[in-house]
């Protein structure tokens, strides 16, 4: 039994750090600009696709991300172009709603360009190890750590750098960082632009685990989005954490429940953080 | 009163009735069906006007009232000897009208996109429990039941056909709209449109705006539940897709693309979706969604008003 | 340099602006006076882009810049103080410094002569580098926001209300760096209810009221005849 909560807790780390990636992208784009994107889900899901055509041409699982990646950020920057900017200053409820458009249609056209089937990518680090009574597939762990890397690159890309001092202060003060000089409507679409590749990243990450399919950007997003609003909305830290949290009560229910009922623990979290402390579990307590 | 206004729109509302029941008797079994589906969906679609175009409340959990509604049915068809038409009416409204309180008391405490979220999460949550209790539902194959005689208690007793269960249906959207109209022409109506407008203001004014949100979250959920036994009695099928979120997220594109606030404008953008699906899908089978997915969006950014939004103060008089 | 014709401007529902018309030479610091409320800030705010004036021109150097984007009036050379400071306050001073000194352009040698002017300035601002911007008091903050406009080395810089909610021995701290400011050849725009202050340190004055521009003169002549000031401030 103990043997079980243990290998659960490896599951909750490694599960909460690919969602940590999906979040925190998700998290950034509304701390700036107050977008809730509805499709953050989605932009998974044609990274992952986007990773598995280009692995299946080259073999390559590292070039499978870079491309992705790119694509994904040139795809989201065109994105934010043509149909966020419009919507600058209005409510959020409205973007929410234009994103869930976006939504429907990246679902159907990924149908259309990836075909029906799911789609796989093999493990690029094969093996197991022997983690208790189980044989534990190294990648798994390799995963965690590469999405923990980039999450990390970000975090010194923000913390140091012009540019990250450019976002950190429009997120701040919109109005004060453009009378700054500061370039502000770029600034939305490179942040854009980098969540967006955050999330491809996360798809090809994940697609070894699991298949890409043409709906699983929906899953993906509801769980982002309770992530974001557990760790507090635009607190990249707390979402991180937050991603940990859900993954780990995730996977200790799943001992007492099944799978997909498991779920629903994430979803009780959310709700009694909003009832509770809607400002985030993890935000101190604002004075 | 009978006002000029007035006056038009009984002329043009019994027009529209007559039209609509009328028009199935020359057509074909499909489309006859598929028109009394049109008019299910309508009331969905107005029973979310009331929270998002009204009120200012946008709602991503309407699936979750009209499934409960649709299992609540259900559940009274199934379980008594001989199936009632006005047991699976109550049975549903109440299980609505229950999901509706929790929802309703959300509401009051949260604003906004976290009120949004929360009723996503809401339905995806009884979605869940449906799929997975296949014991109490049938899981994910759904549960089948027969169909209720329209009855008049004790004395009549008449077995639906397409035709007559049209009119049937019909007469209680119809009375819904109604209904539905009068509650947002009056002063109750006046004061959701304050919120949606200013809430703070309203509050500031002295209105007691969470007794406001309360009732009109328990108005659309109850006629949202009302549409799930419509259908329920329609289609004798109940299945978890009924609570997933895709019926949600369509009735968020009806309200949008018809015209928020406007109650009829819902009912026009469930009909021009579903009319567009049945035909696009001809041609293009799944793909008729990335235009029609491009349309919407283009309507959120330029035309947020809708179809019917720019009769808004009409028909609202 | 910068010149306002017949500027109308709406904030909300309402109209603020009814019609202004100023100008400032390069150089020059010139004074805007009046009372709570009357559209000062607006003024600036319409200047430095961050309203959009629904009515008249607003000319910089020759170029028309009415409703022109902030950033883009910043990189023209228009740096703004706006009367709360609005310093970032989660990021330290030096970086709130950097949102003004990293621009295209700037050698590495220049950018330490910036830096080490500021902190000559602001001996303050130099020890407290690698604090942020939140944990500064008022006085600081203003003394930050003030030198973070001066990292774009600006031909000209909008001062709403530096020494509000400040302490004499600051207020006269800003004095000093006005003065110097002006050695320089930056040119100032200086909103203020600090009569005293504003009427030292300039050389022309405008007194608004109710969105109007109702006087215009030499800070010399308010001086020696006050009557205008009362009557427009009530001072």
């Amino acid at each position: 039994m103990f043997e079980q909560i243990l290998v659960q807790t490896v599951n909750g780390l490694v599960n909460g750090m690919v969602l940590a990636l999906v979040a925190s992208g998700l998290t950034l784009i509304f701390g700036i600009m107050d977008v809730v994107n509805f499709a953050h889900g989605d932009l998974v899901m044609l990274g992952g696709f986007t990773g598995a055509v280009t692995v299946a041409h080259t073999g390559n699982f590292w070039l499978g991300l870079l491309v992705a990646s790119l694509a994904l950020a040139v795809f989201g920057a065109l994105l934010q172009i043509t149909t966020l900017r419009p919507l600058i200053g209005r409510d959020p409820l409205t973007t929410i709603i234009a994103t869930f458009g976006i939504s429907l249609v990246l679902q159907k056209y990924a149908l259309w360009q990836f075909g029906p089937t799911a789609q796989n990518i093999p493990q690029p680090i094969p093996g197991r190890f022997e983690l208790f009574y189980l044989q534990y597939p190294w990648y798994r762990l390799g995963a965690a750590v590469m999405a923990g890397a980039i999450i990390g690159a970000l975090y010194l890309f923000l913390k140091y750098g012009k540019y990250g001092i450019w976002i950190r202060a429009t997120t701040q003060d919109r109005v004060m960082a453009s009378a700054m000089g500061i370039p502000v409507p770029l600034v939305h679409t490179g942040v854009f632009a980098i969540g967006s590749a955050m999330a491809a990243a996360s798809g090809v990450l994940f697609a070894p685990l699991a298949a890409v399919t043409q709906t699983m950007g929906f899953d993906f997003t509801l769980r982002a989005f309770i992530v974001v609003v557990v760790g507090g909305m635009g607190n990249l830290g707390g979402s991180i954490l937050a991603a940990l949290f859900i993954s780990l009560l995730e996977a200790y229910a799943s001992l007492v429940v099944s799978p997909s009922q498991a779920v629903i623990v994430s979803f009780v979290a959310l709700i009694l953080t909003l009832l509770f402390r809607p400002t985030g579990l993890f935000v101190p307590t604002p004075k | 009163m009978a006002s000029p206004t007035n006056r038009r729109f009984w002329i043009v509302f019994l027009a529209v009735a007559a039209a609509l029941a009328l028009v199935p008797l020359g057509l074909p079994e499909f489309w006859r069906k598929f028109l009394t589906e049109i008019l299910i969906w309508g009331l969905l679609a107005m029973s979310s006007d009331i929270l998002i175009g009204y009120t200012g409340m946008v709602s991503f959990g309407h699936s979750a009232f009209f499934g409960l509604g649709l299992y609540g049915a259900a559940a009274a068809l199934l379980v008594l000897r001989s199936p009632n038409l006005w047991a699976a009416m109550f049975v549903g409204l109440a299980t609505a009208a229950v999901i509706a309180i929790f929802v309703a008391y959300f509401s009051t405490r949260l604003r906004d996109i976290y009120f949004a979220i929360t009723t996503l999460v809401f339905s995806q949550i009884f979605y869940v429990v449906i799929f997975t209790w296949t014991d109490l539902t049938g899981g994910e194959n759904g549960l089948y039941f027969s169909q209720p005689p329209f009855t008049i208690p004790g004395l009549w007793s008449v077995r639906f056909s397409t035709v007559s269960l049209h009119w049937f249906i019909l007469a209680v959207v119809a009375i819904s709209y109604l209904l539905l109209r009068r509650i947002t022409q009056s002063p109750f109506g006046m004061v959701l449109q304050s919120i949606r407008e200013n809430e703070p203001r309203t509050r500031a004014i002295g209105y007691h705006v969470e007794r406001y949100k309360i009732v009109a979250v328990m108005l659309s959920g109850l006629f949202a539940g009302l549409a799930g036994v419509l259908y329920a009695i329609q289609h004798r099928f109940a299945a978890p897709d009924f609570v997933f979120f895709t019926v949600s997220g369509e009735v968020v594109i009806f309200n949008v693309m018809g015209g928020m606030g406007t109650l009829v404008g819902p009912l026009v953008g469930a009909a021009f979706f579903l009319l567009l699906r049945e035909g696009l899908s001809r041609f293009w089978t799944e793909y008729y969604l990335i235009p029609l997915g491009i349309a919407f969006t283009a309507m959120v950014i330029f035309m947020p008003q809708g179809l019917l939004g720019f009769w808004k103060r009409r028909l609202n008089q | 340099m910068l010149t306002l014709t017949d500027v109308h401007t709406h904030y909300a529902k309402s109209h603020i602006l009814h019609g202004i018309s100023l100008e400032v030479q390069p150089g020059e610091v010139v004074g805007l006076l009046g009372r709570n409320g009357v559209g000062k800030s607006t003024t600036l705010k319409s200047i430095m882009g961050l309203v959009r004036p629904s009515q008249g021109r607003i000319t910089f150097e020759g170029r028309d810049i009415t409703g022109m984007a902030s950033h883009k009036v910043a990189h023209l050379g228009i740096a703004y103080v706006p009367e709360d400071r609005r310093i970032f306050k989660l990021l330290t001073v030096m970086e709130n410094l950097r949102t003004g000194l990293d621009r295209g352009g700037l050698t590495e040698g220049r950018r330490k002569e910036l830096l080490d002017k500021v902190y000559e300035s602001f001996p303050v601002l130099g020890e407290r580098k690698r604090q942020l911007g939140g944990t500064l008091s008022g006085g600081e903050q203003q003394m930050l926001a003030i030198a973070r406009a001066m990292m774009l080395e600006p031909k000209i810089i909008l001062l709403d209300e530096p020494t509000e909610g400040l302490m004499p021995r600051m207020v006269s701290q800003i004095r000093d760096i006005i003065a110097r400011l002006h050695r320089d050849g930056v040119a100032i725009l200086l909103v203020e209810q600090d009569v005293g202050l504003t009427l030292g340190a300039s050389s022309r004055c405008y007194i608004m009221e109710k969105g109007l521009m109702r006087h215009h003169g030499p800070s010399a002549d308010l001086k020696a005849d006050p009557a205008v000031i009362h009557q427009y401030m009530g001072v």
